[in-house]
């Protein structure tokens, strides 16, 4: 029978192929999924390009349930695959249980700490990202009144939001920023709808130029801006092509630079937290063609101007997860 | 009329619905190039080849069993119930809590409240739907579905606020104690001497969830209440004129349908992760609608379709890990054509499958 003799052949060809990707780095992608268009996108271009640049394979897969995460990472683990790359603190439980499991494997989560010896914490300075946005917002402001869209309700975004205030605030102190976060559920990252809702009703309370750090979200809120005229902010990746003339900047955060770093280094990853900051290149804003017309030589000079002050440590953002609270409203 | 045999109508028609289903995922699987027999042999070895494999299609299968038994036993009395995915969502939280508020010295302890404490939990989520559909009409299907939402927001607003664990940002609680440690499959088996993979996540709650389908049949096909359900499931009206409380039935059922739904907590919070967290039911509430279907709302048959859905889930994952050409929403795809083919598509091959039998009796006699 033809339908025995494909299962035959399946199986002994299945023999070969199993000792394959022995040391290959892997990577696995948060329930998002890889094409999210901002966080998990962002790895995967920062593994691409190891695989380009170096000619070397990696493994990856895109988790459709939580209880897949521990089995994810003990398959890779197991496989050899070293070392297996995590994008999102959701990892963050699950990889504590795990990585005692295989103390010959490295490990590798992004946005944030695991504190075991196998283990490399990669963590971004959002807050000074954000704090570089939030000078150019209060430039760019004609109303003095500038808005911030966070996706979901978490320290995380809480602690992007306090850096952007901090920014507003220290270039006008007269300045009001008014804040909304899309909902408290992972759903809140991929709410367009929502996005370009919330960012209408703070355009009614006068804002003009309204942050958006809130994954997919930020594609209703960005266009919502677009459509009434105002500015926006991008965050992530550089999100300045999607609207030219109305984007203002965008706050990157180097995800592929991570990964890229964490393949580069293979199976002798150094562990350990692990900060990308302004000074090594982890946090960004973004200026290029789309927005080198909005984004004023005036804006420029201040904002390069905190960026250098941040770097040197002549200004201090302060960190909203070192204490779970900010400074000023 | 007539009607085909029972064994006809529990296995024949299921089993053709799947043969039919799995022709289809076979085109689809073709139509980007791989070949389908590689990816069947895949999901069954990757679902059944492995201790591991089967101690999650196992675990998996816990979880949809409790949500086809929840749907059933609505069925039963003709309430759509969509509304298992909150109600199991909500009953996490009475496991947490239960589980939280004691150093609990052993899980044979934790257990039995852990169960009541998933139970009222899910009970209570459905009792407001029922009461409104009992008392004002309000149809089930709009008012189990919202609650989805209102229970999703429960969780987000307790897991950002009072369970939340201070030292992670994800939204959970903190690490239940040892002591509420529910034995695994592996633990279980280790002194009989059979060895199962360790990090599966098996764990008793497959012998409650097996208890509960035992439970249904007893209470549906042998008790008054259960009789009772029936009654009204297949006429209301003459339910009525014999004198049973459409009220009571409609919120008891609700109860029992509810707390089945919550026993997926057990499963889940206390037996896997052993935390609360944010999504943990992750659409096993909207399977139970699939599973209660296939089965034909008899327990034995959701045994064996969750049985088989736990093979789906777990086979599929292992499909993406052996074929990277096949993306996640590629084995989405197949799993919806096999629900489509069972549940949406069942009389597609029933009427046939009936006219075929009416025609072999007619030939005999």
């Amino acid at each position: 029978m033809s339908f025995t003799k494909a299962i035959l052949g399946t199986a002994s060809a299945l023999a070969i192929t199993a000792t394959a990707a022995l040391s290959d780095p892997a990577i696995i992608y948060d329930l998002g999924g890889k094409f999210d268009k901002s966080f998990n996108e962002a790895a995967s271009k920062g593994a691409d390009r190891w695989a380009k640049e170096s000619g070397g394979k990696y493994r990856e897969i895109e988790l459709s349930s939580e209880a897949q995460r521990e089995q994810a990472l003990r398959r890779f683990a197991e496989d050899g695959a070293n070392p297996v790359v995590m994008t999102g603190f959701a990892f963050a439980s699950t990889l504590d249980t795990v990585a005692p499991d295989y103390p010959d494997t490295k490990f590798a989560i992004i946005d944030m700490v695991v504190d075991k010896p196998n283990v490399r914490s990669v963590v971004f300075s959002e807050h000074e990202g954000s704090y570089l946005v939030g000078v150019a917002a209060a430039m760019a402001s004609k109303t003095g009144t500038v808005g911030f869209i966070g996706g979901m309700d978490v320290p995380l975004i809480r602690k992007f939001a306090c850096g952007y205030v901090q920014g507003v605030k220290a270039t006008n102190p007269d300045a009001k920023v008014i804040q909304n976060m899309t909902g408290t559920t992972p759903t809140a990252w991929n709410d367009p709808v929502k996005g370009a809702e919330l960012t209408k009703a703070q355009i009614a309370q006068k804002a003009d130029v309204v942050y958006a750090a809130a994954g997919g979200t930020g594609v209703g809120v960005l266009q919502a801006a677009a459509d009434e005229g105002i500015y926006s902010i991008g965050v992530d990746s550089n999100q300045n092509y999607l609207h030219p003339g109305s984007v203002l900047t965008s706050m990157v955060k180097r995800v592929d630079v991570a990964v890229f770093d964490a393949f580069s280094q293979g199976a002798d990853l150094t562990t350990g937290f692990h900060v990308l900051g302004l000074a090594n290149g982890g946090v960004d804003y973004a200026l290029d063609e789309y927005n080198a017309k909005i984004f004023t030589a005036d804006i420029k000079a201040a904002v390069d101007a905190a960026k250098a002050d941040i770097i040197s440590g002549k200004i201090k953002v302060h960190d909203y997860m070192s204490d779970n609270n900010c400074p000023i409203e | 009329m007539d009607k085909i045999p029972r064994w006809a109508d529990i296995f024949l028609v299921p089993f053709i619905n799947l043969v039919l289903a799995f022709a289809a995922s076979g085109l689809v699987v073709l139509a980007i190039g791989e070949n389908p027999f590689d990816a069947i042999y895949y999901m069954i070895r990757g679902a059944l080849g492995s201790t591991s494999g089967l101690g999650y299609t196992l675990y998996y299968a816990t979880n949809y069993i409790f949500t086809g038994l929840a749907v059933a036993v609505a069925f039963h009395a003709r309430l759509f119930n969509i509304g298992g995915e909150g109600q199991a969502a909500v009953s996490g939280i009475g496991v947490a809590v239960v589980v939280l508020a004691f150093d609990w010295p052993h899980w044979a302890l934790a257990l039995p409240f852990a169960i009541i404490g998933a139970g009222v939990m899910g009970a209570a989520w459905a009792f407001i739907p029922a009461y409104l559909q009992a008392k004002r009409g309000s149809h089930i299907v709009i008012t189990t579905i919202m609650f989805n939402f209102i229970g999703a927001a429960l969780m987000g607003f307790l897991l950002n606020g009072i369970l939340k664990n201070p030292n992670t940002q994800n939204a959970e609680s903190i690490g239940f104690g040892p002591g509420a440690h529910l034995p695994t499959a592996h633990e279980v088996l280790a002194p009989l001497g059979i060895a199962f993979s360790k990090s599966a996540p098996l764990n008793i709650s497959f012998l409650l969830a097996l208890l509960c389908a035992a439970g249904v049949w007893f209470l549906l096909w042998r008790t008054r209440l259960g009789y009772q359900i029936r009654a009204f499931g297949q006429s209301e009206a003459a339910a009525k004129y014999a004198g049973i409380s459409s009220v009571k039935i409609i919120i008891l059922t609700m109860l029992i349908s509810g707390a089945l739904a919550g026993m997926l907590s057990i499963n889940v919070v206390m037996g896997e992760q052993e935390r609360l967290i944010k999504e943990f039911v992750e659409g096993a509430g909207f399977v139970g609608i699939a599973v209660a279907l296939m089965g034909r709302s008899h327990p034995f048959g959701i045994v064996l379709a969750a049985l088989l859905f736990g093979m789906l889930t777990q086979g599929g994952f292992e499909l993406l890990w052996e074929m990277p050409a096949i993306s996640r929403e590629m084995v989405l795809v197949i799993q919806a054509l096999i629900i489509l083919f069972t549940g949406a598509l069942d009389n597609m091959v029933r009427d046939p499958v009936e006219k075929l039998f009416r025609r072999i009796r007619k030939g005999r006699i």
